[in-house]
C-alpha cells in the first residue's frame, strides 16, 4: 500500500530503538557493573562504559573459587545448570515423543484414559504443588540429585501436546507405505517420523532448555548441598538484602555468566525459537 | 495447531499399527513419571489439606476443610490475594501494552526488522530471579544508579521500606522479562490480519490510527485474549524467582504473592496443612484458568 | 507372480457400517483388473482388504496360493501406489525407492541393480538425488511407481494414483502404467472412479455399487451388454439414454410393437446417445428403426463431435443425441432421431437388471 511519505516510519524506529534500550538497557549496565571494582560500583552513579576490571573480575569469578558462594565454583555451578537444562529438555522430549507416538499410532484399550491422565497435567506448574513434592522426593532420597532436579519438571503434558498435534498431521498414507515397506512401528519412528520433526523438536529444545535453565523454586527446595546449586541458585544466595557486604562485581559476572548461554541458545536457533513459541502455545 | 481441538483425533480414521503391548510400553516412562511426581503430590496435597499436624510433626489429626475456613478467613492471605491480583493485572497490562505498542512500530519498518527482533527477544532467556537480580542492582537504594538520581532529583525512594515502591520495582522487573514473548505473538498476529481489510479501510478514508483501532485491533483480539491468560499465569507463577530476589515477599508483605505464600508457609513457617489448602487453591484457580484458555483455543479454530 | 483370488470378503466397520458385502472375485495371473464406481462403494476399501491396511470382517483374501488375512502388509508380496503418492518428504528418490528393499535385508548390490532399473524403465535416473519436494506431481508419481516396481511383487495394487494429475498428464501416466504392466506381466489391481481410466485400462472390469459387485467382465462387455441400470449409467459418457416404457409404449417414440409393449413386467428402455443419429424428414430410415421426435434444449460440443439433447413431446427424461462435427441446432428446433432396434437394452424396472432378449 502506498502511504503518503509521513512520518510514520521514522517514528517507528524511534520506538523500536527506546524499545531495544528499554528492554537491553539492564543487561548492558548488568555488564557494565561486571567490569568495574567493587568500590566503583558502590558510590553511584555508574559510569555507561566499561571499566578496566573485565580481566581480574572474571578470571576471579571462573578461577579464583567465590568463598561466598559456599565455596563452589562457578564451572560446577554451570555444569549443574547444563545438566538440569539438558535433562529437561531432552527428557521431555524422549517420553513426549514415545507417548504421542502411542497415542496417534495406535489404538488400544484405555488409550483416551492415558491420554487424560497425561492432559490433565497440563498448566498445573510444580509450584502450585511444591511441599507434597517436596515430600515426595525426600521419601525417594532425591534430594540433592540430578534426577530430583530434573524428573518433577518432566512431569507436563506441553510437549505430548506438540508432537500429538504435529503426528496427526502426518498422512495415513504414509505409514501406509511404510507398512508395506516392511517397516514396523519403531523402525517408522525411527526412519520417517523422527526426521519429519526435527524442526519440531529443535524449537522444542530452545523453549525447554531455556526453562530448565531458568527454574529457580525447585532447585531451590530440592538441592542443600551447594555443590549441587544451580547458578542462579547460587546467584541468589549470594546476595543479601541492603547488605554492604554483597559483593556486586561478583554478582554481576555471575550474573552475565548466568545469562549468556541462555541467550546464546535463543538467539543462535532464533528460527526455531520463534516458531516453536508461537506453534506450541496457540 | 493444525485446527483441530486437542480431542478431534478420537474421531479421526488414522492409519494405525496393530501391536497390542508395543503402545503401553511407549506410554509408561511418561505415565509412570506423571504419577510418582504429579499425581501422587498432588492427591498429597489433597489429604494433607484436610489434616492439622502438631507443631512436632508427630501426630496429625483430620480436620475437614478447617484448613480452607482458616486460610480463606485469614487476613494476611486475603493481602496476598489482593496482592497477587494486582502484581497480574499491572503485570500483563504493562508487558502487554508495551509489546504491542513495539510490534506495530515493527510491522511499519521495512529495514532492521531482523536486527530489532533479535534485539528484543533475549529478555525471555534470562531467569525470573536473575531478571530481579539486575533491577534490585539498578534500584537499589544504598547503590543503584537509579535509586542515586531519583534521590538527587528530590524523589523518596526506598522500595525497601515503601511497600507501594516495591510493588512498583517487581512488576516492571517482571514486564520487563515478558516483553519478549507477547511482541512476539502480536508481531505473528499483526502479520495475520489480511492487507486487503487494512487497504479497504484506507480507501474508505480512515487515518492510520483509525484503522487501527476499527480494524486491527479486533481482528487479533483472540491473540490480546490468549496472551493475557498466559500473562497471568506467568505472574501468578513463574515470578516466583523474581519477587523472592527482589523483595523477598515484603516489606510488611506488600509483595508476597500466593506462591510465594505457599512457600513462606510451608518451609519457612512449617504450616503444611495450610500450606496444602493453599496449594489446593491454587490449583483450583490453574485449572480454571486453563478451562478459560481451551474455550478460547477452541473458538481460535473458528477464526482459523 | 500370482493369482488373487477373493471370497465372499466382508467388511463391517463399528456401528454396524457395512462397507463391503460380501464380494467374490478372481483375479488371473498376470492380467490387469480394474475396480470401478461412485465415492463410497467400498472399491477403496477392498483393495485395502488385499494390501493388508484393513482387516477382513470375514471371508478370505489369497494371494498366490496362501490365505493372507492374517499377514501383515510387508509380508503379502505385493506392492501399492497410492494416490498422493505417499513419497517419504525427507528421503531422496533414490532412499524412497530403496527403502522397503533395505527393510528386507536385500543384498545392497541387488537393491543397486533394481533401483536402476526401475530408474530407466520410468526416465527418473535424473532425479534419484532429488527430494519429492523438488518434484512436479508427473515425477512423483513415476517415482511412486518406481518404489511399486523395485520390489517386483507378486501384485500391485493401484489407488487412484491418477487423479492428482491434470488432464493431459493423466492420459499420458495411463498409457505408461499399461504398458509397464503388459511388460512386466505383474498381476495388478486398479482402483479408479474414472469410468474412461476403467474402459481403457483393465483387461477385466469390476464394477461396484454399495459395496456389491454389480458386474465383471471385459470393458467391453460391461459396455456393451451392461448388466444393470446401475452399470449401464455409469459407464460411457454422456450416459445412457433410459425412457421409461408404459402401456402405450415411449410417447413421441415411435417402433415397432414388440419392443414398446412388454410383456409382463414393467421395464426401462436405454440407447445410447452414440447410438443415436439425427435424420432429416426426407431420410429414409430403415426398416426397425426407432424414431424420436425431439425439441431441440441445448447442445454441447465437444469438438470432434457434438451431443444433442432434446426433450420428447410428452416431457420426461432429456435424451441425448451424438452427431459427428460442430452442430448448429439452435434450441427450440424441432428434429428427428433415430436408433437401430438392435441398439436397445433393456431393464426391470423393479430390479434395474439387465432382460435378455431371447
Amino acid at each position: 500500500m502506498i502511504e503518503k511519505r509521513g512520518i510514520g516510519r521514522p517514528i517507528a524506529h524511534v520506538v523500536l530503538i527506546l524499545g531495544v534500550l528499554i528492554v537491553a538497557f539492564p543487561i548492558y549496565y548488568t555488564f557494565i557493573a561486571s567490569t568495574q571494582s567493587l568500590t566503583t560500583i558502590l558510590r553511584p552513579p555508574l559510569p555507561l562504559t566499561p571499566g578496566d576490571q573485565f580481566v581480574p573480575n572474571y578470571s576471579e569469578a571462573i578461577f579464583g573459587g567465590i568463598g561466598r558462594i559456599g565455596g563452589v565454583d562457578v564451572l560446577t555451578l554451570l555444569f549443574n545448570t547444563l545438566v538440569m537444562a539438558l535433562g529437561i529438555a531432552l527428557g521431555k522430549i524422549f517420553i513426549s515423543i514415545l507417548s504421542a507416538f502411542a497415542v496417534v499410532f495406535f489404538r488400544f484399550p484405555l488409550r483416551m484414559l492415558f491420554f487424560w491422565l497425561i492432559f490433565v497435567t497440563l498448566m498445573l506448574p510444580v509450584e502450585v504443588r511444591i511441599l507434597p513434592t517436596y515430600k515426595v522426593m525426600v521419601d525417594l532420597g532425591m534430594i540433592d540429585t540430578y534426577a530430583g532436579l530434573i524428573l518433577p519438571l518432566i512431569a507436563s503434558a506441553t510437549a505430548t501436546l506438540l508432537f500429538r498435534q504435529f503426528f496427526m498431521t502426518i498422512p495415513s498414507e504414509l505409514v501406509e507405505a511404510a507398512r508395506i515397506d516392511g517397516a514396523g512401528p519403531l523402525r517408522f519412528l525411527k526412519d520417517i517420523l523422527l526426521p519429519l520433526s526435527k524442526t519440531n523438536i529443535a524449537a522444542l529444545f530452545v523453549i525447554l532448555f531455556i526453562y530448565g535453565w531458568t527454574q529457580y523454586l525447585w532447585p531451590l527446595l530440592v538441592t542443600n548441598d551447594n555443590q549441587m546449586n544451580t547458578i542462579v541458585i547460587a546467584l541468589r544466595k549470594m546476595v543479601s538484602f541492603a547488605d554492604a557486604d554483597t559483593p556486586w562485581h561478583m554478582v554481576m559476572v555471575t550474573s552475565i555468566l548466568a545469562i549468556l548461554p541462555p541467550v546464546l541458545v535463543v538467539v543462535l536457533m532464533q528460527r526455531w525459537f520463534v516458531r516453536g513459541l508461537v506453534e506450541s502455545e496457540k | 495447531m493444525d485446527g483441530r481441538t486437542p480431542f478431534a483425533g478420537t474421531a479421526l480414521q488414522k492409519a494405525v499399527f496393530p501391536n497390542k503391548l508395543l503402545p503401553y510400553l511407549l506410554l509408561a516412562p511418561q505415565v509412570a513419571i506423571t504419577i510418582v511426581f504429579f499425581y501422587w503430590p498432588a492427591s498429597q496435597a489433597l489429604y494433607q489439606s484436610m489434616l492439622k499436624e502438631d507443631p512436632f510433626g508427630l501426630k496429625s489429626q483430620f480436620v475437614g476443610l478447617r484448613n480452607f475456613a482458616q486460610v480463606l478467613g485469614d487476613p494476611d492471605y486475603l493481602n496476598s490475594v489482593k496482592v497477587t491480583i494486582v502484581f497480574s493485572v499491572s503485570t500483563a497490562v504493562l508487558a502487554m501494552a508495551l509489546a504491542l505498542f513495539l510490534a506495530t512500530a515493527a510491522e511499519k519498518v521495512v529495514r532492521g526488522k531482523g536486527f530489532y527482533r533479535t534485539m528484543l527477544i533475549w529478555p525471555y532467556a534470562v531467569a525470573p530471579a536473575v531478571a530481579g537480580l539486575l533491577w534490585l542492582f539498578m534500584f537499589n537504594p544504598s547503590m543503584g544508579t537509579f535509586a542515586y538520581l531519583l534521590r538527587s532529583a528530590g524523589y523518596r525512594w526506598n522500595p525497601l521500606l515503601d511497600g507501594d515502591q516495591a510493588m512498583l520495582l517487581v512488576v516492571v522487573a517482571a514486564a520487563w522479562k515478558q516483553i519478549s514473548y507477547n511482541f512476539l505473538f502480536f508481531v505473528a498476529a499483526l502479520q495475520s490480519v489480511p492487507r486487503s481489510l487494512i487497504e479497504a479501510a484506507a480507501i474508505d478514508g480512515a487515518s492510520s490510527t483509525k484503522r487501527f483501532w476499527t480494524i486491527v485491533f479486533p481482528l487479533i483480539a483472540p491473540t490480546t485474549f490468549f496472551l493475557l491468560v498466559v500473562n497471568t499465569v506467568y505472574a501468578f507463577f513463574d515470578t516466583f524467582g523474581i519477587i523472592d530476589a527482589v523483595t523477598g515477599g515484603g516489606p510488611a508483605q506488600a509483595t508476597q504473592t500466593l506462591v510465594y505464600k505457599v512457600y513462606n508457609d510451608g518451609f519457612v513457617n512449617l504450616d503444611l496443612g495450610g500450606s496444602a489448602a493453599q496449594s489446593v487453591i491454587l490449583m483450583a484457580i490453574v485449572i480454571a484458568l486453563t478451562a478459560v484458555q481451551f474455550r478460547y483455543v477452541e473458538k481460535r479454530v473458528h477464526y482459523a | 507372480m500370482a493369482k488373487i483370488e477373493l471370497t465372499d470378503v466382508r467388511k463391517v466397520y463399528p456401528g454396524n457400517v457395512e462397507a463391503v458385502k460380501g464380494v467374490s472375485l478372481s483375479i488371473p495371473d498376470g492380467s490387469f483388473v480394474v475396480l470401478v464406481g461412485p465415492s463410497g462403494c467400498g472399491k477403496s476399501t477392498l483393495l485395502r482388504m488385499v494390501a493388508g491396511l484393513e482387516s477382513i470382517s470375514s471371508g478370505t483374501v489369497e494371494i498366490g496360493e496362501r490365505v493372507v488375512n492374517e499377514l501383515e502388509p510387508a509380508e503379502r508380496d505385493i506392492a501399492m501406489v497410492f494416490q498422493n503418492y505417499a513419497l517419504y518428504p525427507h528421503m531422496s528418490v533414490r532412499g524412497n525407492l530403496q527403502y522397503g528393499l533395505k527393510n528386507r535385508k536385500m543384498a545392497s548390490d541387488e537393491i543397486a541393480r533394481r533401483v536402476d532399473a526401475a530408474a530407466k524403465m520410468l526416465e527418473i535416473g535424473p532425479l534419484l538425488d532429488r527430494k519429492p519436494g523438488q518434484l512436479s506431481g508427473g515425477q512423483r508419481q513415476r517415482v511412486a511407481m518406481g518404489r511399486a516396481l523395485v520390489r517386483e511383487p507378486a501384485a500391485f495394487l493401484f489407488d487412484e494414483p491418477l487423479s492428482n494429475l491434470d488432464a493431459k498428464l493423466r492420459v499420458q501416466m495411463r498409457a505408461e502404467i499399461r504398458r509397464l504392466q503388459r511388460r512386466l506381466g505383474t498381476t495388478s489391481l486398479y482402483v479408479t472412479h474414472d469410468q474412461l481410466e476403467a474402459m481403457t485400462l483393465a483387461d477385466k472390469l469390476v464394477v461396484l455399487n454399495s459395496g456389491r459387485i454389480e458386474q465383471v467382465g471385459s470393458p467391453m462387455d460391461v459396455y456393451e451388454k451392461p448388466a444393470s441400470l446401475f452399470v449401464a449409467t455409469f459407464i460411457g459418457s454422456p450416459a445412457m439414454n433410459l425412457l421409461p416404457v408404459g402401456e402405450g409404449g415411449v410417447p413421441g417414440v415411435s417402433a415397432s410393437d414388440h419392443l414398446l409393449s412388454p410383456g409382463g413386467r414393467p421395464q426401462i428402455l436405454g440407447v445410447r446417445p452414440e447410438h443415436m443419429r439425427l435424420v432429416a424428414e426426407t431420410d429414409a430410415t430403415q426398416p426397425g428403426d426407432a424414431i424420436f421426435e425431439l425439441t431441440v434444449n441445448g447442445v454441447e460440443v465437444v469438438g470432434a463431435e457434438s451431443f444433442v439433447y432434446g426433450g420428447l413431446p410428452q416431457g420426461g427424461p432429456e435424451v441425448a443425441v451424438r452427431v459427428a462435427g460442430y452442430s448448429h441446432l439452435e434450441p427450440g428446433t424441432q428434429v428427428r432421431a433415430a436408433t437401430s432396434h438392435d441398439a436397445f437394452h433393456r431393464f426391470d424396472r423393479e430390479s434395474g437388471r439387465r432382460i435378455v432378449v431371447a
